[in-house]
C-alpha cells in the first residue's frame, strides 16, 4: 500500500523544517569551510584525505595509527543515541535520521508538485495522461537533482571541494568520484523517493534493538484512550457527555508517514515523528477540546496521571544518568587524549627471526624496525638512546650518514612516517637474563619533547 | 485430495501449515521490492554468461565477449609490476654495489627486491630470518667465510662454494686429518683442546700445549697463528665463539678428523645479474656486512 502523508502545520512540523534546515545544511555546506593550516597543507576545514592517509576536522588532524579517535567518536555517538532513546524514545528516527530527513524532503517536493493527499491518491488512481507523466517527470526530475546533490556532496569531504567541483563539471574527475555520486544518487533516489518507510519497518536494525533502551518512563507518541474513547463522528453543538474527545476523523492516520494508526497503541512501525500530534491538536481547537489527545507520554506517567498524580516524564533515572555519565566518560577520555596528543611518535618492532645474533667479539645484537612519526609541519632533529642496556651501541641499516655510535641523530621530514632498521648490540657480561627490558628515548634537540617505547633485548641468558 | 490451507482467524493471512506447540507461522509474501531485486539479480547473472567466461565444453570454454581470463589479468598486472620497475632495474644494471648502497633510493628497492629472492632461494638452507643451521652459516653475523665485503658476497652468490658449476667457485677444502693419516686420534683431540683454548673455552693445559705445536705446524697456513682465519681460503676464525658446525669439543673433532666442506650452488647459472646484486646488497644489510 503506497502511503500517502497529509501535509499538517504545528509545532512538531516546525521543529522538523528547522531540523531538516540544519541538518542539510551541515551537510552541504561543511566541505566548503576553510582552514588555514599553513603552506603544505589542505585548507578544507573537514577532510577525508585517503591517498595522504590524513584526517582533518577543523583544528585536529589525525593519522591512520590515531583511528581509535574515530573508534571513541562512534561509541559515544552510540551511546548519545542509547541516552536519547531512553529519554525520548526514538526521537533519532523521527527526526534527525537521513532516511527520514530525505524522505521528509522528497514527500515536500512530491506534494509542491501534485498536490495533497487527496490530489496524489487520485492522481495515481488516474488513468495515463500527458499531465500524469508531465507531472511525474517534473517530480522525478527534481528528486534526482536532490539525489545527484547528496552523492555530490558526500565526495567533497574526501577531496578539495573547490577543486573537484570544477573537475566534476569539466569531466575530469576521477571515475571513483562519479561512481560514488552515481552510487549514492540512486540509493538517495530509491530509498527517498519509492521505499520510504519500508527501509525503517524491513532494513534497520535499529527499531529491533532500540526497545532494550527504553523503559516505562521513556516518553514515545501516544494516544489517550481514557480521554479519546469512546471515539465517534461529533456534530456541531452535539453535546461532550459520555462520549471521548476523539472524533474518528482519521487526520492522524492520514498524516502519518508510516501508514499506521497511532489510536492501536504503541506499534513496530512508528517512528515518533510527532506529525499526528500536530494534526490532532489542530482538529481539537476546531472542535474545542483541549489540546495534547495525542502526546508526547510515558507508560509510567499515563499511569500516574490516571490516579490523579500530574508528574510529568521522569527525567532523572537510574538508566537516563548512566548513559549519560558513560557517555561524558569516554568523551572525557577522547578530550584528555586529544589535548595531550603528542606530535612525535616512535614505534619498534623486534626481529624475532633470529632473537638475536652472537658477534666475533662476543656480543650479542638484536634487530629492531624503528618508525619515527613526525606529526608536526616541520623539520626536526632528534637524538636517540637506550636505557636499560649499558654499554648498548646503536646503528641503522642504509644510512650513512648515521653512524654507529650510542647516541645516533635522526633528521626527519615535516609530517611523514620514517621508517629505519636498528641494530642495538650489547656486550654479553651485562646481560643478566635471556631477556632485558629496555626503553628506546626519542627526544628532540632544542626542545623538551620526548618520545619513549619499551622493548626488550634478548641474549643467549648466562 | 488436497487440504484446505489454515488461515491465521487474527490477521487473516494463510499459515504455512506448520505447527510447533501450537504455534503457526504465517505465510506472508516477500516485500514486492525485495522480489524485484532478487529477480533483476538473476536477469543479471544471465549477463556474465555472455560477457565472462563462463559455460565448460568438451575441450575448452566460451570466452566471452571481452575477452577475459584471470591468468590474462595476472599477466598483465605483472607485466605493469615489471614496466614500473624498469627504470630501478636499468639503473641497478648500471651501477656498482657501492653506489646502490650509498644512494637511498636505489637501495631500497634493491632492499625489497632482494629479501623476496632471498625467500624464494635461500631461505631453505639459511633459514627464514637468515640465522643459519649447523653447516649453513648465520648471514647475521660479522663472522664469514670468505668475506663479508660487498664484492666478497657477490662473489660468493654468483659462483658458489665447492660447486662443478663455476670455474669461479670457491673451492678451498680443509684435510681430513685422521682419515688421511696425517694426524693420529691423539693428536687431534690435542689440536681440538688447543682450538677450544683459542676460542676462550676451558681446555686442560697440558694437553693444549701439545695442540699449540700441532696447530703452528699444520694449521696456521689457513686459519692464522691465533686462529684469525683467512677469508681467502674460506678458512673460519677459531678465536671467537661462533661454530659453522657446533663449538663441543667431539664435535670439534669430528671436524679435524674428517674434514668439513659445504656446498652452494653457483647461483650466477640461475638467477639474473640484477637479481645477484640486489641479494649481495641484501645479505651485506643483514647486520654483519664490513
Amino acid at each position: 500500500m503506497k502511503i500517502h502523508p497529509k501535509r499538517v502545520q504545528g509545532t512538531y512540523r516546525a521543529l522538523k523544517w528547522w531540523i531538516m534546515l540544519g541538518t542539510l545544511g551541515i551537510y552541504y555546506v561543511t566541505p566548503w569551510i576553510r582552514w588555514d593550516r599553513g603552506p603544505g597543507a589542505p585548507d578544507q576545514a573537514v577532510l577525508v584525505d585517503i591517498p595522504g592517509s590524513r584526517l582533518y576536522f577543523f583544528f585536529i588532524e589525525i593519522w591512520p595509527q590515531e583511528i581509535y579517535y574515530l573508534a571513541g567518536l562512534l561509541i559515544m555517538a552510540a551511546i548519545g543515541l542509547f541516552f536519547v532513546t531512553s529519554l525520548v524514545g526514538r526521537a533519532w528516527c523521527g527526526y534527525a535520521c537521513p532516511q527520514t530527513v530525505w524522505t521528509d524532503l522528497f514527500i515536500a517536493v512530491e506534494r509542491w508538485i501534485e498536490g495533497d493527499r487527496g490530489a496524489r491518491i487520485r492522481l495515481d488512481k488516474a488513468p495515463v495522461s500527458a499531465s500524469k507523466i508531465s507531472n511525474r517527470a517534473l517530480k522525478f526530475a527534481i528528486w534526482l537533482l536532490i539525489s545527484v546533490g547528496t552523492g555530490g556532496a558526500w565526495v567533497f569531504y574526501f577531496a578539495d571541494a573547490p577543486t573537484l567541483a570544477v573537475d566534476l563539471l569539466t569531466f575530469r574527475a576521477s571515475v571513483t568520484a562519479y561512481s560514488a555520486i552515481a552510487i549514492l544518487a540512486f540509493t538517495t533516489f530509491s530509498l527517498g523517493g519509492f521505499m520510504r518507510e519500508q527501509v525503517c519497518t524491513y532494513m534497520c536494525p535499529w527499531p529491533r534493538i532500540q526497545a532494550a533502551m527504553m523503559d516505562e518512563e521513556s516518553a514515545t507518541v501516544t494516544y489517550r484512550a481514557d480521554r479519546g474513547e469512546t471515539r465517534g463522528p461529533y456534530r456541531k453543538g452535539e453535546s461532550w457527555e459520555s462520549r471521548g474527545d476523539c472524533v474518528d476523523c482519521n487526520q492522524c492516520v492520514a498524516a502519518c508517514p508510516m501508514g499506521i494508526d497511532i489510536r492501536d497503541g504503541q506499534q513496530l512501525e512508528c517512528i515518533t515523528c510527532a506529525l499526528c500530534i500536530d494534526a490532532c491538536d489542530a482538529v481539537m481547537a476546531k472542535v474545542g477540546r483541549p489540546q495534547n489527545l495525542i502526546a508526547y507520554a510515558s507508560i509510567g506517567g499515563e499511569t500516574r496521571r490516571l490516579s490523579g498524580d500530574i508528574s510529568s516524564i521522569k527525567m532523572f533515572r537510574w538508566r537516563t544518568l548512566f548513559y549519560l555519565a558513560a557517555w561524558c566518560l569516554v568523551g572525557g577520555i577522547m578530550l584528555y587524549t586529544l589535548i595531550n596528543r603528542a606530535d612525535l611518535d616512535i614505534n619498534v618492532l623486534r626481529d624475532r627471526n633470529p632473537l638475536f645474533v652472537a658477534l666475533s667479539d662476543g656480543s650479542i645484537r638484536n634487530g629492531y624496525t624503528f618508525k619515527i612519526l613526525n606529526k608536526a609541519r616541520e623539520q626536526r632533529t632528534l637524538v636517540l638512546s637506550i636505557e636499560g642496556l649499558a654499554g648498548a651501541r646503536l646503528k641503522v641499516v642504509g644510512s650513512e650518514d648515521i653512524a654507529e655510535s650510542v647516541t645516533p641523530y635522526f633528521t626527519v621530514k615535516p609530517d611523514r612516517l620514517h621508517s629505519f632498521r636498528l641494530l642495538v648490540s650489547a656486550p654479553r657480561d651485562v646481560l643478566a637474563t635471556d631477556s632485558q627490558n629496555i626503553r628506546f628515548v626519542l627526544s628532540e634537540i632544542n626542545t623538551r619533547v620526548r618520545a619513549h617505547y619499551d622493548s626488550i633485548f634478548r641474549g643467549p641468558g648466562q | 485430495m488436497t487440504e484446505q490451507p489454515h488461515v491465521d482467524e487474527f490477521t487473516g493471512v494463510q499459515t504455512t501449515g506448520h505447527e510447533w506447540d501450537g504455534i503457526r507461522e504465517l505465510d506472508n509474501p516477500l516485500p514486492r521490492w525485495w522480489q524485484w531485486i532478487l529477480w533483476a539479480t538473476v536477469v543479471w547473472s544471465v549477463g556474465y554468461w555472455f560477457v565472462y567466461p563462463a559455460w565448460p565444453l568438451i575441450s575448452s570454454h566460451t570466452k566471452g565477449f571481452i575477452g577475459y581470463s584471470s591468468r590474462g589479468e595476472l599477466r598483465d598486472d605483472v607485466a605493469a609490476a615489471k614496466a614500473r620497475q624498469a627504470g630501478h632495474l636499468a639503473k641497478l644494471a648500471k651501477a656498482s654495489l657501492e653506489q646502490i648502497r650509498t644512494d637511498p633510493e636505489l637501495l631500497e628497492f634493491a632492499l625489497a627486491g632482494g629479501r623476496s629472492a632471498y625467500n624464494v632461494n635461500c631461505s631453505q638452507c639459511h633459514g627464514s630470518g637468515a640465522q643459519g643451521f649447523a653447516g649453513y652459516p648465520n648471514l647475521n653475523d660479522d663472522e664469514w667465510l670468505w668475506g663479508g665485503r660487498l664484492e666478497d658476497i657477490h662473489q660468493t652468490i654468483m659462483h658458489g662454494v665447492r660447486n662443478e658449476d663455476s670455474e669461479d667457485a670457491r673451492v678451498f677444502a680443509m684435510p681430513a686429518f685422521l682419515k688421511d693419516e696425517i694426524l693420529d686420534a691423539n693428536q687431534v683431540e690435542e689440536v681440538a683442546t688447543y682450538v677450544l683454548h683459542l676460542s676462550k673455552q676451558q681446555g686442560d693445559s697440558a694437553a693444549s700445549a701439545r695442540g699449540k705445536a700441532l696447530f703452528l705446524e699444520h694449521c696456521v697456513a689457513c686459519h692464522g697463528d691465533r686462529g684469525q682465519g683467512n677469508a681467502e681460503f674460506g678458512a673460519p676464525s677459531l678465536n671467537n665463539d661462533i661454530w659453522l658446525y657446533g663449538g663441543e669439543k667431539a664435535e670439534i673433532v669430528a671436524t679435524i678428523a674428517n674434514s668439513r666442506g659445504g656446498v652452494m650452488p653457483a647461483w650466477g647459472r640461475i638467477l639474473d645479474a640484477v637479481t645477484i646484486k640486489k641479494l649481495a646488497i641484501y645479505v651485506h644489510s643483514l647486520g654483519g656486512g664490513s
